[in-house]
Order: C-alpha cells, then structure tokens, then sequence
C-alpha cells in the first residue's frame, strides 16, 4: 500500500490487491471498515487507476462529517489491511471498444472514475477524438494536477480546466461554473455522436448533462454518475 | 472479518438500529443517483400506462392521474450505495388502485422511464399496499431530479426499484432484467437481506 496525498482534501490509497481480478475504467469498489467490537461501516469509492496500471487505486476526498472518508484520508496507515468489494458498475465505463469521440466532464472529485478513463485511453493507445473537461474551485484543489498538464503537454490531450472560485495570476483557462457557452465551446458538436461520460456533484452534472441535451446531444450518449448530498 | 485498525464509527445515537438495514447508515440528505441526463417531460405530454400481459392496457395523462384517489404514505428508503433516509412522506396513487379491475395471469413487471432506464420487480411486490406512482416528496411536487413528474415507489426494495420518472408498467410472465440488473445489480434487492449485487 501506498499512500499519496493528492491535495488539502484527497488521498489517493495505491493498493497491491492479492487475486485481484481486473476491472474496467469508471467502476467503483465498496470498502467496508469494521470497529474492534464489530461495527461497520462501509462505502463506494470510484477506482482511480486504469485496468492497465497492475494496481488498484482509490482517490478519496474527505468530507468533514463523514465517517469513512476521514478514517481513509487521515487515520489508514502502510501495512493496515481494507476489506474491498468489487469492481463493482458496468454502465460508467469507459473501453476502447466503445469508441468515441470521447468527451469527459469532471467536477471536483467526480473526476476521478474519468482519470481512470484517461489512464486507459494513453494505454491502450486510444485513437479517437478526446476531449476533457475538469470543474474545480482553484488550481490547489484540482486532483493529480501534474499529471493531467503532462498528458496535454507530452500527449497533446485536449484537456481544460474551468476554476470556479479562485484562479491564479496569468490564468488563461476557464474561470466560471459550466454553462452552455462553455459546453458548446469544449463539447463535440452534437452531430458527432460523441460519448459523453459526466461525474460530479449533482448539481454540476445537472448543469453539464442537461446543458448537453439543450445543446443537441442525444441523451442516450451521455452518462452520468453523480455523488455528494443535494441538501433537499 | 478484517478489523480496522484505529477504526471507532460514527454511530448515531438518534437512530432506532432496527430500522436501519445491515450495511447501510442514515442520512438527512437526499442523494441523486441516476446513469443519465434528467429528462424534462411536459405534464402535456405525460401519460402512464398498465400494458404487457393484461386483458386490455390502460392509461392515464396527468390530470386524470391526479384525480386518482391518493396516499401519503410515509416510509424509509434504501439505496444500494448505502445511504437510507428515514420518515419519508410521499404522495401518490397506490399501484393496487391502478390495477384495480385489470385482469392478468402475470407474475412480473418491468417499469419504463423517460430516458430509457427500466427496473423488474415481481408483481406481488407492488400490490398489496406496497407501492405508489408517487408525485409529491414532503409536502411538494417531486423534482425533476428525484424522478418528478412521478415515480415508482416501493420502499420495501433497494430504492434503485422506485424507478424515477415511470411512464408504463409492463406486466410479464418472466423475470426480465431492468437495467442495473443486467449490469450486475441483484434482480430482487432486499435490503434486509443485503441484496445489493448478482450472487448476493
């Protein structure tokens, strides 16, 4: 096991499996804690790394009043064991034989199951069109950063980011919520038949995959995974 | 049982443990999950219907629905992700005053949605005042995304049973597969009983 903090609020856990059996891009395991005197508590976490990568990593944010979140990115040490379940989902995936264009629309930690789906796509060489899309408050709180500015930079990926509440001197990217002039300027045109993999809090996926529909594309070709409370 | 180590919970004192399913914990939010866009239809053009294995389909639009005599049933829900939401309250039609005066041998339904999603429940499990079309959520109409105009409602089963925005109600002789049930998804979903996925 390994432990990387990715920022102020996320962990990402690099776990060595044992009989693991390989997983698609975008599906989740369920992690199960249990107290000395038998409690459990478990939850679902996207899988971060992509089938290719020979380990399994999750990418937890941790929510203040959670209850396993805070045991993962604070308390979980090298050398402690995690009961997983999984992988677990099979509509939120992403493989290459799906085919594309491939645009991803990410929100805070909803981005990690489409780094998964990045991972894949450099992998397995991917070929058709790619576009990305990640919606964070500020550049600090953007989730594997470094690595995701190498793959535009090394791999020419079309990869934007949009800052919601706090940019850097000199940004040049986006610096708003997604709207439909956003969309429409990042998304395929809606003739391409693209699939669209959008993961977020619920209102971002509301604004990103409905805002989708407005613009044309075919409901049927966007996919939507969504977390975190609606506070109705 | 793998213990986790420095691992103490936040259990909740306020909560009657036996009204929580094993695996779950207990939220005051309300949580969307859904595999795609929201579909927006117009009441206009919303109509529900009681097809498949019956003598002859009925349907209502929704003013005619609305006119249907109604509960509010006040239940508490479980999501296969974990979460269950306590004394819901609802408004809605009971799925046995839909039935009531169709004829049918069928022991399975598949409910259709807006946007393409369906789910299989055994008919005996919505009849028998156990499930609602319901349209209202605490007090008011129920969002676009928490399944308004309407949906399915049967709190007894995994919450991904209640399908959200419900247009038809397909009687069948077979168990066919909605759709999380062919993605791995258990084809019944007894929380009591931890059905969460194929196999369990």
């Amino acid at each position: 096991m390994q432990l990387v903090d990715e920022t102020a609020r996320t962990r990402s856990i690099v776990l060595d499996v044992p009989a693991w059996a390989g997983h698609r891009a975008g599906q989740h395991v369920d992690v199960r804690l249990t107290a000395a005197d038998g409690y459990q508590a478990q939850r679902s976490y996207s899988i971060a790394s992509a089938p290719e990568d020979g380990y399994v990593v999750l990418t937890v944010q941790r929510l203040d009043d959670g209850e396993v979140s805070p045991y993962l990115t604070q308390e979980l040490r090298i050398g402690d064991e995690l009961e997983l379940r999984g992988p677990i989902g099979g509509y939120f995936i992403w493989e290459a034989k799906l085919g594309g264009p491939l645009f991803l629309v990410g929100g805070g930690s909803g981005f990690v199951p489409l780094r998964a789906m990045l991972r894949h796509y450099l992998a397995v060489g991917g070929t058709v069109p790619l576009r990305v899309l990640y919606s964070s408050r500020s550049l600090p709180d953007v989730i594997y950063r470094e690595e995701l500015i190498r793959m535009r930079e090394d791999h020419g990926l079309d990869i934007r980011f949009t800052l919601t509440r706090r940019q850097p001197t000199g940004w040049s990217g986006y610096a708003r919520r997604i709207d439909l002039p956003l969309l429409a300027e990042v998304a395929f045109p809606s003739g391409a038949r693209s699939l669209t993999y959008v993961c977020g809090p619920t209102e971002f996926v509301e604004a990103a995959a409905g805002g989708l529909v407005e613009l044309g594309h075919g409901a049927s070709g966007i996919r939507t995974e969504r977390f975190g409370p609606t506070g109705t | 049982m793998t213990i986790s180590r420095g691992f103490r919970g936040r259990r909740r004192t306020d909560v009657d443990p036996a009204r929580v399913p094993p695996g779950q914990y207990v939220t005051g939010d309300f949580p969307v999950l859904s595999a795609g866009p929201t579909p927006h239809t117009r009441l206009s053009d919303w109509t529900f219907e009681i097809r498949g294995a019956v003598d002859a389909p009925v349907w209502w639009g929704w003013e005619d629905f609305l006119a249907l005599p109604s509960e509010t049933p006040t239940v508490d829900i479980h999501c296969v992700t974990k979460w269950s939401k306590l004394d819901t309250t609802w408004r809605g039609v009971p799925v046995d005053t839909l039935l009531d005066g169709v004829e049918t041998a069928a022991g399975y339904v598949l409910a259709f949605c807006d946007g393409g999603y369906t789910t299989n429940l055994p008919l005996r499990d919505i009849t028998g005042g156990k499930a609602w079309i319901a349209y209202e959520y605490q007090g008011g109409p129920l969002a676009p995304e928490h399944g308004g105009p309407a949906r399915l409602l049967v709190p007894h089963l995994y919450f991904w049973k209640s399908a959200k925005w419900v247009r038809a109600l397909e009687l069948r002789d077979d168990d066919e597969p909605g759709f999380w049930e062919t993605y791995g998804y258990h084809m019944y979903g007894d929380p009591w009983k931890e059905q969460r996925y194929r196999g369990d």
